[in-house]
């Protein structure tokens, strides 16, 4: 079975893999930056491609679950890594908007945040993932206990709710893009209401 | 050349404009895609020759007016011009061009006329951001009679010492200075004088975020965003944010047009 094949190949990988994996989108862009290559306005390209790589990670954290239910391929165990890259890029964008975009405009930040929709969504969903990166180690899942860590960690479905709309709703128009990645978000929150099929409930 | 005699009578300003590339290689025209990159890309199919504009409505000579004609007719000079776009960010772009005025004297508005609708060409074969809804194409713009009028209202032809690059809005485009980017509509085909405040695209789009008037105001925020301060484009991470003006640093020429209008209901 191709599920199992995938499984057994990745069985050797370590998990730093994907850390440093994680960084690639992280080092393109530093590239980029450093030849010039982001364009006229390269603040804004850092700010929404930070923002977007951590909504990308936000959204294969969640596939991971199904994607064993479904398929049976078994990435649990890069979970934590694919979370806490989405924390680090969900933080990077936040200091891009501070120091690159704001420039340290307190009174234009806080007036943002308290009262422009999307950037209330925003900083929300940046606060709702700090306890769950805090608590990404396995010190905090044993002094936790798993079903009190794993009830705190279903806080991701509300992140990535808010990422996503933040991101819709920060747009002019109604372009595809941050449909498609709330779409997304939806879709695989759905699929964990129906339930398991019957073949992986095992 | 730099200075020509419009600067003598103070419409342009003395900040330094953005250069050729900066200002053609960053545009918002969604007929050819929404990323700020799309028209550099995509504008290069779009033939402007032969280019005719209809102008129609409450004028003693309607009729279909090619681009020579309407420019035989007209003094091009060179404006630098602040650019604020609805989106916070600014430049500063030497255009060339004329008063909207000029042509609108020749067409002889007659004296029911109140507003002036235009429109930009419906071209989905060449225009590939029209084959999706993003707006109900073709894109309207439109302004009152007065500030049609105003001598710092030009109909734009050139950019520097060329011609408009298509991305630009080529062959002719609007320019309203103290208005937010997207009143200054692109690629004209269409000039209507009528007596009701003509529908504006974006104002179509989304009336509580884009209103018919649209003037810069620091005091009246976007609904989503503030518009108190923006960042001047091109000068890579460190381009400034600086304080937006009323009526984008125009209010001596312009704010004497809206006495007695309550800007933050009239936006």
């Amino acid at each position: 079975m191709i599920a199992q094949r995938i499984n057994g190949a990745l069985r050797p990988v370590p998990t730093g893999a994907l850390y440093a994996l994680g960084l690639v989108p992280l080092a393109i862009l530093v590239a980029q930056a450093v030849t010039g290559g982001l364009g006229i306005d390269p603040v804004k390209v850092i700010e929404h491609r930070l923002g977007e790589v951590a909504l990308q990670f936000l959204v294969a954290g969640l596939a991971i679950t199904p994607l064993r239910r479904w398929t049976g391929v078994n990435l649990i165990r890069f979970r934590r890594a694919v979370g806490l890259l989405a924390f680090l890029y969900a933080c990077l964008h936040l200091a891009v908007w501070v120091t690159l975009d704001l420039q340290f405009r307190w009174a234009e930040i806080g007036a943002d945040i308290a009262k422009r929709p999307y950037i209330t969504l925003g900083m929300a969903a940046l606060v709702a993932m700090s306890p769950l990166a805090l608590t990404s180690n396995t010190l905090a899942i044993r002094s936790l206990g798993a079903a009190a860590w794993g009830r705190l960690h279903r806080l991701t479905y509300l992140v990535a709710l808010l990422a996503a709309l933040h991101f819709l709703l920060l747009v002019k128009a109604w372009p595809v893009e941050p449909m498609v990645y709330l779409g997304l978000v939806l879709a695989l929150l759905a699929v964990r209401a129906i339930g398991s099929p019957a073949r992986a409930s095992r | 050349g730099l200075v020509g005699p419009v600067s003598a009578a103070g419409f342009s300003t003395d900040e330094k404009p953005n250069t050729f590339e900066e200002i053609s290689n960053y545009n918002n025209f969604y007929e050819f895609g929404t990323d700020k990159a799309d028209p550099a890309r995509h504008a290069r199919g779009l033939t402007i020759d032969p280019w005719s504009v209809e102008i129609g409505g409450l004028v003693d000579r309607p009729g279909s007016y090619p681009l020579d004609d309407i420019l035989k007719g007209v003094a091009l000079e060179e404006r630098i011009y602040r650019l604020r776009c609805v989106e916070a960010w600014s430049m500063v772009v030497p255009w060339i061009g004329f008063e909207l005025r000029t042509l609108l004297d020749r067409v002889g508005v007659q004296p029911a006329a109140r507003f002036v609708a235009f429109e930009t060409l419906m071209r989905p074969d060449e225009m590939p951001g029209q084959r999706q809804a993003i707006l109900d194409w073709p894109y309207r713009e439109g302004l009152r009679l007065d500030e049609a009028l105003h001598p710092l209202t030009i109909l734009a032809t050139g950019l520097y010492d060329d011609p408009l690059p298509k991305q630009n809005g080529a062959p002719l485009r609007l320019v309203v200075p103290w208005k937010y980017g997207f009143k200054s509509i692109k690629s004209i085909v269409k000039i209507r004088l009528v007596d009701q405040m003509p529908q504006t695209s974006w104002n179509m789009a989304n009336p509580r975020e884009y209103g018919f008037y649209s003037n810069v105001n620091p005091a009246v925020d976007h609904p989503r965003w503030s518009q108190a301060s923006e960042r001047r484009i091109g000068s890579g991470f460190f381009a400034p944010r600086i304080d937006t003006l009323p009526f984008n640093g125009y209010a001596d020429q312009v704010a004497s047009l809206y006495a007695g209008q309550d800007l933050a209901v009239d936006f």
